[in-house]
């Protein structure tokens, strides 16, 4: 219990650091890096959920990163909802397609689940592209909403983003930490003796493919007031799905720490490769990256770190 | 007499076009040492899989102490106490030895998680794995593996244990070794099927020898009617 007071504590703490450093006036445009970089520790730690802790590789990230995103562009046309709203909403309804493909795993295991999700989130772009309503292929202006809270309206987002990178973290690491956590565990090394010896797979499947649904609508339901402008191209774009699986698995995908090293690491790199060298550097460096680590230190930069000190 | 503890009652599973179990029927009683042979290919792993739900049957019951458990998913079944030990072992690779018996104590047996370590070691010392607790099951001999399987069974508190060839490849020393152990659990009331090939010691275990060919039933008895029954002969040796 002392525990979880603490690590309440801890996520309090950083949140008002994102505050204080929300207030400093310094050059906008670390603002708008941090954002990318803290929606990077939201993405990466919902899909270590399911693919770190229960190992089952979603190639989709995109599918539910840009529903939250459309969600929120639907609710903001329709309604001008405020942001909680679209931040609730976009993760709801990411969660029902979580849930959705959470049954797709009763008869596609291992690669067969990744193809599946990637197919999936081809289809959703495809709808997108056709829906006139959220943009259709052209894409679509947003009007953020006059008078943020506190300071201007990219450091209110920066601030929300701190506190749904530390509401994102706290949740991996209770799942990670209960019997949830090690049932999935289980199920990942063997689903059939963990279904032999009790474990409830399918329950735990339906859970972790919602959670991390959820988490990853909750991080791209602010990306239309984050861009002003919405287009499927962006909102789909591959690096999520790339960056989704590489971040997790530079950090080390057993420990909520894993996914939020990796997403510092990684994401901090590509904002420096855009500025200093060019945009389309950014999955080059992860491309690269990434090989280094699968042949080099398969279980991670954490992986690393404990194998250093084991000798 | 003891009461019957598993009935399967016709039980059909089908591959497509081949029929890998035929109306199989058979009754195990409570407390009850019973064996399960046939030549390769008979259904045997089939069964077991039917029975321990990890497969749908096509057709037939399976009452477990008197209540239908045809449709349960498996981990209810586990959970009812029909535990079941991998042919090729099974563990949790990412674990150690005793995280894996943690598993089924926490799911199966409902122990508090700050419990189960003390449970999972007790279990370790009665099968002579405590030394290697801390270790993960890469680093076990195949002995320790099915020893490991074996508790690990065991930590899901079963009534029936159900081991599936639990000592293929094993040496001579190492067969009595698990056969020890698997007296010592019937002991404390343990209902055990033994599917094995090995039939030094599938026919000192058993009580009783229900024999599949083919899918179907070929004979019952105990394991000297087995051992002088022609059906038998002529299903392993051919005419």
């Amino acid at each position: 219990m002392r525990r979880t007071g603490a690590v309440l504590l801890v996520g309090l703490a950083v949140v008002a650091a994102g505050i204080v450093v929300a207030s400093l006036r310094v050059n906008p445009y670390l603002y708008f890096a941090g954002y990318v970089i803290l929606q990077y520790v939201v993405i990466a730690t919902a899909w270590n959920i399911l693919g770190g802790y229960g190992g089952y590789v979603n190639f989709g990230t995109p599918a539910f990163f840009a529903l939250g995103a459309y969600t929120a562009v639907f609710l903001i046309q329709t309604i001008r909802a405020p942001l909680p709203v679209l931040i609730l909403a976009g993760g709801l309804v990411s969660a029902l397609l979580g849930l959705g493909i959470g049954y797709l795993t009763l008869r596609l295991r291992g690669v067969f689940f990744s193809i599946a999700t990637l197919a999936l989130s081809i289809v959703l772009q495809t709808m997108i592209m056709n829906w006139e309503f959220v943009g259709g292929s052209r894409g679509l202006s947003v009007l953020r909403p006059s008078g943020p809270p506190f300071g201007s309206y990219v450091t209110f987002l920066f601030t929300v983003m701190v506190l749904l990178a530390v509401i994102a973290v706290t949740v991996a690491r209770f799942i990670e930490r209960s019997w949830i956590g090690r049932g999935l565990a289980a199920l990942r090394d063997n689903e059939e003796a963990a279904e032999c010896m009790g474990v409830p797979t399918l329950r735990l499947k339906l859970f972790a493919t919602t959670v991390s649904g959820l988490l990853l609508g909750v991080a791209g339901a602010p990306f239309p007031y984050y861009v002003t402008f919405v287009e499927p191209n962006s909102a789909f774009a591959i690096d999520y799905a790339v960056n989704a699986l590489a971040m997790p698995m530079i950090g080390g995908t057993t420990s909520w720490m894993g996914p939020v090293i990796g997403a510092v690491l990684l994401g901090t790199a590509q904002q420096l490769a855009t500025v200093t060298i060019s945009s389309e550097m950014n999955l080059f460096i992860v491309g690269v990256v990434l090989v280094a680590f699968v042949v080099l230190a398969p279980e991670g930069i954490l992986g690393l770190v404990r194998r250093l000190r084991g000798r | 007499m003891a009461s019957t503890q598993l009935e399967v009652d016709g039980l059909t599973k089908r591959f497509g076009g081949f029929t890998a179990l035929n109306r199989v029927t058979l009754h195990v009683k409570a407390g009850e040492r019973f064996g399960l042979i046939g030549p390769n290919g008979s259904g045997k792993t089939t069964l077991i899989n039917c029975v321990s739900g990890s497969l749908p049957a096509d057709g037939g019951r399976i009452l477990f102490e008197g209540r239908e458990i045809t449709g349960l998913p498996a981990h209810r079944r586990t959970r009812l106490g029909i535990v079941r030990s991998f042919q090729i072992p099974k563990p949790f690779v990412s674990m150690t030895v005793l995280e894996n018996l943690d598993i089924p104590l926490e799911y199966a047996a409902h122990r508090r998680s700050d419990e189960a370590d003390a449970d999972a070691m007790e279990i370790l010392s009665a099968i002579g794995l405590e030394s290697k607790a801390h270790l993960r099951p890469a680093g076990l001999t195949q002995i320790e593996m099915r020893k490991l399987e074996l508790a690990r069974a065991m930590a899901a508190r079963p009534k029936l244990l159900i081991s599936d060839e639990a000592m293929a490849g094993l040496s001579s020393a190492e067969v009595d070794d698990i056969l020890a152990i698997l007296f010592r659990l019937n002991e404390r009331g343990i209902t055990i099927i033994m599917i094995e090939h090995i039939m030094r010691a599938v026919m000192r275990f058993s009580e009783r020898i229900v024999v599949l060919d083919a899918g179907e039933r070929i004979a019952e008895g105990t394991p000297e009617e087995i051992v002088r029954n022609p059906a038998v002969e002529k299903a392993y040796l051919g005419e």
